[in-house]
């Protein structure tokens, strides 16, 4: 079943020199799982391919119903140098939520989670 | 001692909410107001200030808003900690004095002004002393643009405040105190925690970071159910209440809007996040994966269990230099057609810059209203009503940066057609204050406090 991460999952994102954070916080505590298993950190990097140059770190926080994604090279060199409208990052954060993943049917159930339309 | 000690943000950056800082001391009992001033290329600015006018270099705002709390300063005991000061601590003291003689509060403050996180005039000295204090991110040694050097400043801790506070300050200005030292200073001074306690400090540097952003974590840029968060129009500041085992409630006034719940508090945990499990600050490392938060009735979150470790021996230097020149210019296509069009003239404009001979470090073209911030994630975009070229360029040679400025408005008249929204004018040429990261060992930054009542 095709899942949404928007439906699943919110987010806030920021900066660090020239890297992007992106955290996601899953809806519902059981959905954790599913961040966890499905958005790993090269499904990130693919998702992203084109607009940032570096590499992508992820980093799990259970105790949130979280993960950290790192997007190095995202900023256009980042602060004050950056030429780009979301030169802070600020909106990242919604730009992985676009992501949707495939959790096989009987798990999607399981967890309810809610089917993209 | 104190059982519960309130700290409440009254600022998240220089800029914010003139008025926050009057309506956190008479929204509810406090017993100090934090306000956060400094972001990295703040320095920077106030520097350019100080130089202009010795008198200035530090945060203007903050007068105007100790003016608006002096009251509750004076008669209700109410702490204000800031890094207002900028470049220029004891300036910025001098305003706050000559403001509360001017309301005939004359002796009634006692600052507490924390100096010696500038490395400015020590740079040269440092750096033949075997300081290379190399770019974090590049490895490059800060020779490398010591002669565009405008300001430096090492991110120094809570213990200067914390001395403060022990003289008997009610009001304490710093420099480039880090965010959150300005929070778990005075829960260090009430608490009477040590420097070994770990997971206290870590817990009063996670209380830091949760308001250091005033109402970002009050529901403010929040996403999650964002519609349902009421009356931003009046939304409260956060404050906490903290225990001193470390514990502390995230909570605001009653009767103002936003929210605080663990979803606010969530987002704005891992706002500008790196490695969950070393949040390193120049007191203690925090293990942001330890932390627990738990509903504590409406618009009150309980954090707790937060583990701390020993900080590095480095603190990390802030170092600003002037990096060339920018502008932006941009222009405004509509339907039928509108991302074509505007894809069109972004070519056009690449073309006549090249054939002006004119040089760039960068040049970044991006479509405002179809790809500029989501890219092709933002999907098939070639319906959309209008969409903003937007086009920038950098570089080192200010009169190319300028001749570019000259090249926006002539595309209303010779360029695709369907153009509009050029009423702003000449693209502004800037310049760039860059900012280096680094470290430098902590032996080497000696703060100083100072008492002046």
């Amino acid at each position: 079943m095709k899942v949404r991460l928007v439906d699943i999952a919110h987010a806030r994102s920021g900066d660090k020199g020239d890297t992007a954070n992106v955290g996601v916080i899953a809806l519902e505590t059981r959905w954790y799982q599913v961040l966890e298993k499905f958005v790993t950190r090269n499904r990130v990097a693919e998702h992203f391919r084109g607009m940032i140059e570096g590499s992508v770190d992820r980093y799990e926080l259970p105790n949130l119903n979280a993960l950290n994604f790192l997007l190095h090279g995202a900023l256009d060199g980042g602060g004050t140098l950056s030429l780009k409208t979301d030169a802070q990052g600020k909106v990242y954060s919604t730009a992985l939520l676009r992501m949707v993943i495939d959790v096989p049917d009987a798990e999607a159930r399981r967890l309810e989670l809610p089917a993209a339309t | 001692m104190k059982k519960v000690v309130r700290v409440a943000a009254g600022q998240g950056f220089w800029g914010d909410d003139l008025d926050a800082p009057r309506r956190q001391v008479e929204g509810g009992p406090i017993d100090y107001l934090m306000l956060d001033y400094l972001a990295e290329v703040t320095m920077s600015i106030l520097q350019k200030q100080k130089e202009r006018d010795p008198s200035l270099g530090y945060a203007r705002d903050f007068v105007g808003a100790m003016e608006s709390v002096l009251r509750a300063v004076v008669e209700r005991g109410v702490k204000i900690i800031a890094n207002a000061g900028g470049v220029n601590p004891p300036a910025c003291a001098a305003a706050v004095q000559a403001v509360a003689e001017k309301k005939g509060a004359r002796g009634a403050l006692r600052i507490g002004v924390v100096s010696g996180d500038d490395l400015l005039g020590r740079l040269d000295q440092l750096i033949a002393a075997g300081h290379p204090l190399a770019n974090m991110e590049t490895g490059e040694p800060l020779s490398l643009v010591r002669d565009r050097v405008l300001s430096a400043n090492a991110y120094i801790g809570s213990e200067p405040i914390v001395e403060a506070l022990g003289k008997g300050a009610n009001v304490v200005i710093t420099g480039r105190s880090t965010d959150t030292a300005l929070t778990m200073a005075p829960l260090r001074h009430e608490f009477g925690w040590g420097a070994t306690n770990w997971d206290q400090l870590a817990a009063g540097i996670v209380a830091g970071h949760i308001i250091e952003c005033g109402a970002q974590c009050s529901g403010g840029n929040c996403l999650y159910d964002w519609r349902s968060i009421p009356d931003l129009a009046n939304v409260g500041y956060p404050l906490v209440e903290a225990k001193a085992d470390g514990t502390f409630v995230v909570t605001k006034h009653p009767n103002t809007g936003g929210r605080v719940s663990v979803q606010t508090v969530s987002e704005q945990l891992v706002y500008e996040m790196g490695d969950p499990h070393s949040y390193i600050t120049p007191d203690v490392i925090a293990d942001l994966t330890t932390i627990k938060l738990a509903r504590d009735g409406d618009d009150r979150v309980l954090v707790s269990g937060i583990k701390g470790a020993p900080p590095t021996d480095k603190l990390k230097v802030s170092v600003a230099y002037r990096a060339g020149f920018k502008a932006v210019g941009t222009l405004v296509y509509v339907w039928p057609d509108a991302l074509e069009k505007a894809q069109l003239a972004d070519k056009i404009l690449r073309e006549r810059l090249d054939r002006l001979g004119l040089r760039f470090g960068r040049i970044l073209s991006e479509f405002v209203g179809a790809t500029a911030t989501h890219g092709h994630l933002a999907g098939d975009q070639r319906n959309a009503p209008e969409v903003q070229l937007r086009f920038g360029v950098r570089g080192p040679d200010r009169a190319a940066v300028e001749r570019f400025a000259r090249e926006i408005a002539p595309l209303v008249l010779n360029g695709p057609p369907s153009v509009t929204g050029f009423a702003g004018g000449r693209p502004k040429v800037e310049e760039i204050v860059a900012y280096w990261p680094a470290l430098i060992d902590k032996s080497v930054v000696k703060t100083k406090v100072d008492i002046i009542q």
